[in-house]
């Protein structure tokens, strides 16, 4: 299978990446391509220029900053799975990118891409929603910051104007006390998410849930924050019985696709089992 | 800036030690400049879809599909294939741990699994079984079902680690 035919663009920095999608027509960002060289091979998408960034210095990197946690653009999933900081605090980034395609996969693809791709079953979307991350933006007129909420708009869609390309991601540092998660249900290992379930609560005193956000994806055109599971749960004492309580709320919401890897019924079902499941790993983390 | 038409274009790259000239097209994938314009055979093509892991190479210390990547993207890139394993007449220690453990049947999947299998070793000299079943997840066999590349992934981790070898030497 070869791609349809295009023009090739290799720019030496992030302006001329900007300058290129400005002015080409119908221009699109090749980072790791994991997923967009698979779409070009089977001519899902046809772009007819493509702006390959991959050879752009100083866009990959995991730096801890005062107030949150930055990951440069060009960060290769393999990178988030091998990293101590977020394999401590960011547990659920490390659940996300150690169940993204293979090693193979894994050692090309960078978190950018995936997000900038808005494939609603995909796992840093997910993940990343449910740590409520922010997208720093590059464009013509400078730089932007995209909140959590807005960047996601529909299937494969995402906030970015058609000339700006995200620089860094940034995950506000968690508060004492809390916990984090993402699980992935598919058949096989490697496979899209049937549903994906990320969780990342925070304790008061005495085991009052302080502060939660779950985020569903998979059963939506985008991920999903669960917000009337969330708001059951803030202010009560966490026992096993208030997390079915509160997972049987899950699926508000939620308007799931029926495909050959699950009904619509099943993934409705699946999103309660996998927020009991998301909420009890992540409890288990809290030190 | 490199702007490029549709057509042409020049890829210089080192392959097993030695550089490689070839002319691609943009669109055209790096496994079918390797194995078509380049004619190494070796890396095979399974799937052309990236899933099953037979066009593996080492890309720049990476263990990367070479169906999903352009040729044009391997510019000054240092890649290492099945053909550059072997010392001579000597096989390295993961081809002859395949071969001692009938680490395989038909043979297809084989020179991916070997580059994949390479990858995890130079990561993790000692890996358990569930490691090294994690590392080759990107490659599908069809034949053996597994167990005897599991085996012999196992035999060639303790073979590296007594030879002292956990990087392959291109020659």
């Amino acid at each position: 299978m070869t791609p349809k035919q295009f023009d090739y663009y290799s720019p030496a920095s992030l302006n001329e990446a900007i300058q290129l999608l400005k002015t080409k027509d119908e221009a699109k960002v090749l980072a790791g391509g994991q997923s967009l060289l698979a779409l070009m091979k089977l001519r899902l998408a046809a772009p007819k220029n493509i702006i390959d960034i991959t050879k752009l210095q100083g866009l990959s990197y995991i730096k801890e900053d005062k107030d949150y946690l930055a990951i440069g653009a060009l960060t290769i999933h393999d990178m988030l799975e091998q990293s101590a900081v977020i394999k401590s605090k960011f547990t659920i980034l490390n659940d996300a990118a150690s169940k993204i395609g293979d090693q193979q996969i894994r050692n090309r693809g960078t978190v950018a891409g995936s997000v900038c791709h808005a494939d609603p079953a995909a796992d840093l979307p997910t993940a990343l929603t449910a740590a409520d991350a922010s997208y720093v933006v590059q464009g013509p007129s400078g730089q932007r910051i995209i909140a959590p909420k807005d960047m996601f708009v529909d299937i494969f869609t995402t906030a970015l104007g058609h000339d700006e390309v995200v620089t860094e991601i940034r995950i506000p540092n968690f508060p004492l006390r809390t916990g984090s998660g993402y699980i992935k249900h598919s058949r096989r290992e490697g496979d899209f998410a049937i549903v994906g379930v990320g969780t990342v609560v925070t304790l008061g005193d005495g085991n009052v849930c302080k502060d939660v956000r779950i985020a569903l994806g998979s059963v939506n055109t985008t991920p999903m924050r669960a917000k009337s599971a969330e708001s059951y749960l803030r202010g009560k004492k966490l026992d096993d019985k208030t997390i079915a309580e509160a997972a049987e709320k899950g699926p508000e919401g939620a308007d799931p696709p029926s495909d050959m890897h699950g009904s619509r019924e099943y993934r409705l079902e699946m999103i309660k089992v996998f927020i009991r499941r998301t909420m009890k790993l992540a409890l288990s983390r809290i030190n | 800036m490199q702007s490029l038409k549709s057509n042409l274009v020049q890829v210089t790259c080192k392959i097993n030690g030695k550089e490689y000239t070839g002319m691609a097209e943009p669109r055209t994938l790096l496994v079918h400049f390797i194995r078509d314009d380049l004619n190494l055979t070796g890396t095979h093509i399974g799937c052309d879809t990236g899933h099953c892991g037979a066009c593996t190479i080492m890309f720049n210390g990476k263990a990367l599909k070479s169906c999903m990547l352009l040729a044009i993207q391997a510019q000054g890139a240092d890649i290492l294939t099945v053909e550059g394993l072997a010392q001579g007449d000597k096989l390295h220690p993961l081809q002859e741990a395949f071969w001692e453990n009938h680490g395989l049947q038909c043979g297809y999947c084989t020179p991916g699994m070997l580059i994949a299998s390479l990858f995890l070793l130079q990561r993790n000299p000692d890996p358990t079984e569930d490691e090294i079943r994690r590392g080759i997840e990107g490659n599908l066999c069809r034949c053996t079902g597994y167990v005897n590349i599991v085996k012999s992934i196992k035999a060639a981790a303790k073979k590296m680690q007594e030879g002292g070898k956990t990087t392959a030497q291109p020659s």
